[in-house]
C-alpha cells in the first residue's frame, strides 16, 4: 500500500506517524515544496527573533525519517487525477493507493492600493523569513496591519530588531470579539510596554511609495512612514492546486472520518472543511492542535482504523509578547462572565445555566485536565473557584492569583 | 552538533559580536565597562608583576574593577521589560560558536592548562588575591602556600557573584529563578569560599560542607579519613557529615524534590553553569547518540570513582603491597583525569563550545547517583499540560543537559530524566505554558489513556 501526503505541516507528520505506527508495512511518501525536513511554523518568529535556527525546530531528527521508513518527497503538488489515483508533483505523476491532502493554508492580502510593493510582508513560509530578513536589515520604521495572532507576532518580530514599530489594528480593542474589556486592556498595555505605537480602530487605505513601499496612509489620512510594512490579515485554505477534481467550498470538503468526495482520498488540518461540524467546531479551523487531531484521524483512517473525528473541547493558546494566553471552551456566546484581575493576569469563567462553559486565563498557567474535568462534567462556578490551586501550572513559587473572596457572577 | 554547526561562519559573517543586534549599552552601562577596564589593567599590571609592590591598591582596584564593573554592567540589564529574552542568542557571535565564542573559549582553557599544570607563570597574578587572603585565611597568598588555589577560588566566586546578578536581572519575572539563583549564590559564597578560608584562619581543618563523596572524590579515601580523624572532632564531625549527607540527605531530598536540590540549588559546578554559564546553555548536544554517550560515561566515572575507593581500603586494611601501588596509581589518575582536566579544563573551559554541563551530565559521579534515585524513586518530573505543545523546540534547545524535552511534550508525555537538574528554564522559556516542575504523584493524561483531555489518538488503545 502507498500512502502519499501532501505537505508536511503538523497534519501531514501526525498523519504520517499514525499510519507507520497501525501499518507497519505501508509505504509512505511525503511530500512538500518547502523543505525535506519538516519544522515548527509556529517558531518561525523565534527564528527571525534569534532565539532558535531553523535546525531547532527540525520535528525530528533526521534519523527518525529513516528509521520509520516515511519517504520525503521535495516537490510541489500541482495537480489530483483522483479517476487514475495520480498526483502531480512538479508534473510528474505520483501514485497512490490512499492519499492525504494536507496543504495547509496560505496568507490573504486585502487589496490596498500599492500592497504589491516591495516591502510588504507578510508571515506564513518559510520563504517569508528570508524576505522579511531583507526586507528590515535596514530598516527602522515598520508598520503592521491585523489585529489576529500574527499580528502582534510581527510587532514583536521587529521590535527585537530595534525598529520602530506602529500597528494598526481594525477593531476598537484588541481581539475584540474573543477577550473581554478588562483582558484586551492588559494585552493592549502589553504590546504597549514593548514600545509598539498601537493605534486601535485604524484601517489601512493604501500604501505608497517609488520602487518601494515608503508611506502607509490609514482611513483617518494619516500618513505612516514606514520602510517595511507587516501583514497578518488571516489565512485561507490552499486548496487551488486541486482545480475541480474534488469536492471543494472554502477548503477539500471532508465527512466525519475526514474522507473527501473521492475515494482513498483524505484532508486534515487547514485545509479541510468539515460537511457537518459537531455542534460548537468550526468547519475550517486553522489552528495548530486541530490540525494535529486531525491528521491523527486522517492517518488512522489510512491505515484502515476509521474513527470519527472528535477534536473533544476546544483549547487554544497565545503569547502577547510575554503576556500568555490560555483558553478552554466557549468563551464567547451566550452566557455570563464571572472575572477577576489582579496586576497583569486576568481570569475568566463563562457559565450558562449554572454551569461552566469556557475559561480564559490570560498572564497565568492552567491545568487542561483541570478546566477540561470542570467544562465537561458540567461543574458550577464555586466548585470550579474553590478547585482553582489545583488547577494552577504556573512555575513553583509564583505568587498566587488573588481573587475576590465571594465571587459574583 | 545537530543545532549549531561546531564553527559557525554565519555568526561572523554579518551577526552580533556578543548579543542581540539591536542592543546598544545603556550610559550606566559604558560607566560599568569603564570600572571593568580599570580591573583588566589591574590585572595586566599584576601579570607583569607590578602588582607585588602594593598589592592592597591593584588587588583592590581588580576586585572593584571587575566585580563591581561588572555588576554594574549586569544590572544595567534593567532598563529592558522582564520576561522571557532569547532573541539574539543564536545570531550572536559568542553564543553561537562563532569566533568570539571559541577565543572566550580557548583562553579559559588555556587558563586552566596554566593553573593545573604550570601555576608559577602565574606568579605576579597571585598577588592580587594577598590582600583578601590576608583579611579572610589570615595568611599571604604565596605559591607555596596554594596562592594560585586562593585566586581560582575568589575568580570563580566572583564570577558566580556577578553573572549570578545578570542571571537575578534577565529572570526577574520568575521567582523560582530568582530564588535558585540567589541559592547557588548564597552556597558559594558562604559554604564554597568565606566558611573554609575562616576555618583555615582558625587553624581548622578546610571544610567544604556542600560536598560529599564521590564528587570531593577523596574524602572517604582511607589516608583522607585517618588525616580528617587525626585534625579532632571537627575532622571527624565532617566524615560523619559526608556519610550522612551521601547516605540520608541525598536520597530523601532526591525522592522529595528531584536531583534539583543539589545540582542547580547547592553544588557550586551547577551553580558556576547557572549563572556564569547561562548564555551558553543552548550549546548542549540535544542528539540521541549524545544521551547514549552520556549514559556508558557518567555511569562509568561512578563505577570507576567506587571500585577504586573499594580497592584502596581493601589496599589499607589487607596491607597487600602491590595493591597499595594500584590504589595510589589510581587515586593519582582519578584525580588528575575526572578531577582536574574533566571537571576544569573541559566541564569550564568549553563552555562557549560544548555548553554549560560537559561535567555535570558526561562525568559528575554524584550527578550519576542522584540521576538513578531520581529515575527510579523519586516525586519530580516535569508534566506536560495534555496536549498543548505547539512543537516550537525552545524547551530542547535551552536544556542545558541536552534533554530533547520537545520529544516527550509533543506526545503529551512527562519528562522524567536522570540527567535533569531541574533548572527549570524549558518551562519559562515555553511560549504556551505547557511544562511545569512537579513533585507529587504522577498524573500524566499520557499515562491514563482515554482522558477528554488527551486528543493525542496515538496512546489510545486501540494502537497498544
Amino acid at each position: 500500500m502507498h500512502v502519499v501526503i501532501v505537505g508536511n505541516g503538523i497534519a501531514g507528520v501526525t498523519a504520517a506517524r499514525h499510519v507507520r505506527k497501525a501499518s507497519p508495512e505501508a509505504r509512505i511518501t511525503m511530500v512538500s515544496s518547502e523543505t525535506r525536513a519538516p519544522f515548527a511554523r509556529t517558531a518561525l518568529m523565534y527564528v527571525y527573533m534569534g532565539s532558535l535556527t531553523l535546525a531547532h525546530t527540525r520535528l525530528y531528527e533526521e534519523r527518525f525519517w529513516s528509521d520509520n521508513r516515511i519517504d520525503r518527497l521535495l516537490g510541489t503538488a500541482t495537480g489530483l487525477a483522483p479517476d487514475r489515483a495520480c498526483v502531480q508533483v512538479d508534473g510528474a505523476d505520483l501514485g497512490y493507493d490512499r492519499l492525504l491532502i494536507a496543504s495547509g493554508s496560505r496568507p490573504v492580502f486585502p487589496s490596498w492600493p500599492g500592497v504589491d510593493l516591495p516591502g510588504v510582508r507578510g508571515l506564513y513560509h518559510l520563504a517569508d523569513l528570508e524576505r522579511l530578513e531583507q526586507a528590515t536589515r535596514r530598516a527602522r520604521r515598520a508598520v503592521v496591519v491585523g489585529g489576529g495572532l500574527i499580528g502582534v507576532e510581527l510587532a514583536e518580530m521587529l521590535r527585537t530588531r530595534g525598529i520602530d514599530v506602529t500597528f494598526l489594528v481594525r477593531e476598537t480593542r484588541y481581539l475584540a470579539g474573543q477577550m473581554s474589556e478588562a483582558e484586551s486592556a492588559r494585552i493592549e498595555a502589553e504590546i504597549r510596554r514593548h514600545g509598539v505605537d498601537l493605534r486601535l480602530g485604524a484601517e489601512v487605505v493604501r500604501i505608497e511609495g517609488t520602487g518601494r513601499v515608503e508611506t502607509v496612509v490609514t482611513t483617518e489620512g494619516e500618513r505612516l512612514p514606514a520602510d517595511v510594512v507587516g501583514v497578518g490579515t488571516g489565512v485561507r485554505p490552499n486548496v487551488a492546486w486541486l482545480g475541480g477534481t474534488l469536492d471543494v467550498a472554502r477548503g477539500v470538503r471532508v465527512d466525519r472520518q475526514l474522507a473527501a468526495s473521492a475515494p482513498n482520498v483524505w484532508a486534515a488540518g487547514d485545509c479541510a472543511e468539515l460537511r457537518e461540524p459537531p455542534p460548537g467546531v468550526r468547519a475550517v479551523e486553522p489552528i495548530w492542535y486541530t490540525a494535529r487531531m486531525q491528521g491523527a484521524t486522517a492517518g488512522l483512517a489510512m491505515a484502515g482504523h476509521p474513527r470519527t473525528y472528535d477534536p473533544g473541547l476546544f483549547f487554544n493558546s497565545a503569547k502577547f509578547f510575554d503576556l500568555e494566553w490560555q483558553v478552554y471552551g466557549a468563551t464567547a456566546g451566550p452566557g455570563d462572565d464571572w472575572e477577576a484581575v489582579d496586576g497583569a493576569r486576568a481570569l475568566r469563567i463563562r457559565t450558562a445555566d449554572g454551569r461552566v462553559r469556557g475559561v480564559s486565563a490570560l498572564g497565568m498557567r492552567l491545568r487542561q485536565e483541570a478546566c477540561a474535568r470542570w467544562i465537561t462534567e458540567g461543574w458550577g462556578l464555586d466548585r470550579a473557584l474553590a478547585d482553582l490551586p489545583a488547577a494552577r501550572f504556573d512555575a513553583e513559587l509564583t505568587p498566587a492569583f488573588q481573587r475576590p473572596s465571594s465571587p459574583t457572577a | 552538533m545537530a543545532d549549531l554547526p561546531l564553527y559557525n561562519a554565519r555568526a561572523d559573517a554579518d551577526l552580533a559580536w556578543f548579543s542581540n543586534p539591536s542592543f546598544r549599552a545603556s550610559g550606566l552601562q559604558r560607566l560599568a565597562l569603564g570600572l571593568v577596564a580599570i580591573g583588566v589593567v589591574a590585572v595586566v599590571v599584576a601579570l607583569a608583576g607590578g602588582a607585588e609592590a602594593s598589592p592592597q591598591v591593584w588587588g583592590g582596584l581588580a576586585l572593584l574593577g571587575l566585580g563591581g564593573g561588572g555588576t554594574l554592567y549586569a544590572l544595567g540589564g534593567l532598563a529592558r521589560p522582564s520576561g522571557v529574552r532569547t532573541e539574539g542568542t543564536m545570531t550572536s557571535s559568542n553564543q553561537a560558536r562563532g569566533a568570539v565564542g571559541w577565543l572566550v573559549g580557548l583562553v579559559l582553557t588555556g587558563l586552566y592548562v596554566v593553573l593545573y599544570f604550570a601555576p608559577g607563570a602565574l606568579g605576579g597574578l597571585i598577588a592580587l588575591g594577598d590582600p583578601l587572603s590576608r583579611w579572610l585565611r589570615g595568611q599571604p597568598a604565596t605559591l607555596a602556600n596554594g596562592g594560585q588555589w586562593f585566586l581560582y577560588t575568589t575568580a570563580y566566586t566572583l564570577a558566580v557573584g556577578v553573572m549570578g546578578v545578570r542571571a537575578l536581572v534577565r529572570y526577574r519575572h520568575s521567582r523560582y529563578h530568582v530564588a535558585r539563583t540567589l541559592s547557588v549564590m548564597g552556597f558559594q559564597t558562604v559554604i564554597a569560599f568565606a566558611l573554609p578560608m575562616l576555618l583555615i584562619r582558625l587553624q581548622q581543618p578546610e571544610l567544604y560542607l556542600h560536598y560529599t563523596w564521590p564528587l570531593d572524590f577523596d574524602l572517604f579515601f582511607p589516608w583522607k579519613v585517618a588525616e580528617l580523624r587525626a585534625e579532632g572532632m571537627l575532622g571527624l564531625a565532617m566524615v560523619v557529615w559526608g556519610v550522612l549527607l551521601l547516605v540520608l540527605v541525598t536520597p530523601v531530598l532526591t525522592w522529595r524534590y528531584g536531583k534539583r536540590w543539589y545540582c542547580s540549588w547547592v553544588c557550586g559546578c551547577g551553580g558556576l553553569a547557572e549563572t556564569a554559564g547561562d548564555p551558553y546553555r543552548h550549546l548542549s548536544d540535544k542528539r540521541l547518540s549524545a544521551w547514549r554517550v552520556e549514559r556508558w560515561m557518567v555511569h562509568g566515572v561512578l563505577a570507576a570513582i567506587t571500585l577504586g575507593t573499594v580497592v584502596l581500603w581493601i589496599a589499607a586494611l589487607a596491607d597487600v603491597p602491590w595493591l597499595d601501588a594500584v590504589a595510589v596509581g589510581f587515586s593519582n589518575q582519578y584525580g588528575f583525569l575526572i578531577g582536574s582536566v574533566f571537571a576544569g579544563v573541559v566541564g569550564v573551559g568549553f563552555y562557549p563550545i560544548f555548553g554549560t554541563r560537559v561535567w555535570c551530565r558526561f562525568g559528575c559521579p554524584m550527578a550519576a547517583i542522584l540521576g538513578l534515585q531520581q529515575r527510579f524513586f523519586s516525586r519530580f518530573r516535569i508534566t506536560t499540560n495534555g496536549g498543548q505543545c505547539i512543537s516550537c523546540g525552545q524547551c530542547s534547545a535551552y536544556c542545558e543537559m541536552g534533554i530533547d524535552v520537545r520529544w516527550y511534550a509533543q506526545r503529551g508525555q512527562n519528562v522524567v530524566r536522570a540527567s535533569c537538574v531541574g533548572c527549570g528554564i524549558c518551562a519559562t522559556v515555553c511560549p504556551r505554558g505547557v511544562l511545569r516542575l512537579e513533585n507529587g504523584p504522577d498524573t500524566s493524561p499520557a499515562r491514563r489513556a482515554g482522558t477528554p483531555v488527551n486528543n493525542l489518538i496515538e496512546d489510545l488503545d486501540i494502537l497498544v
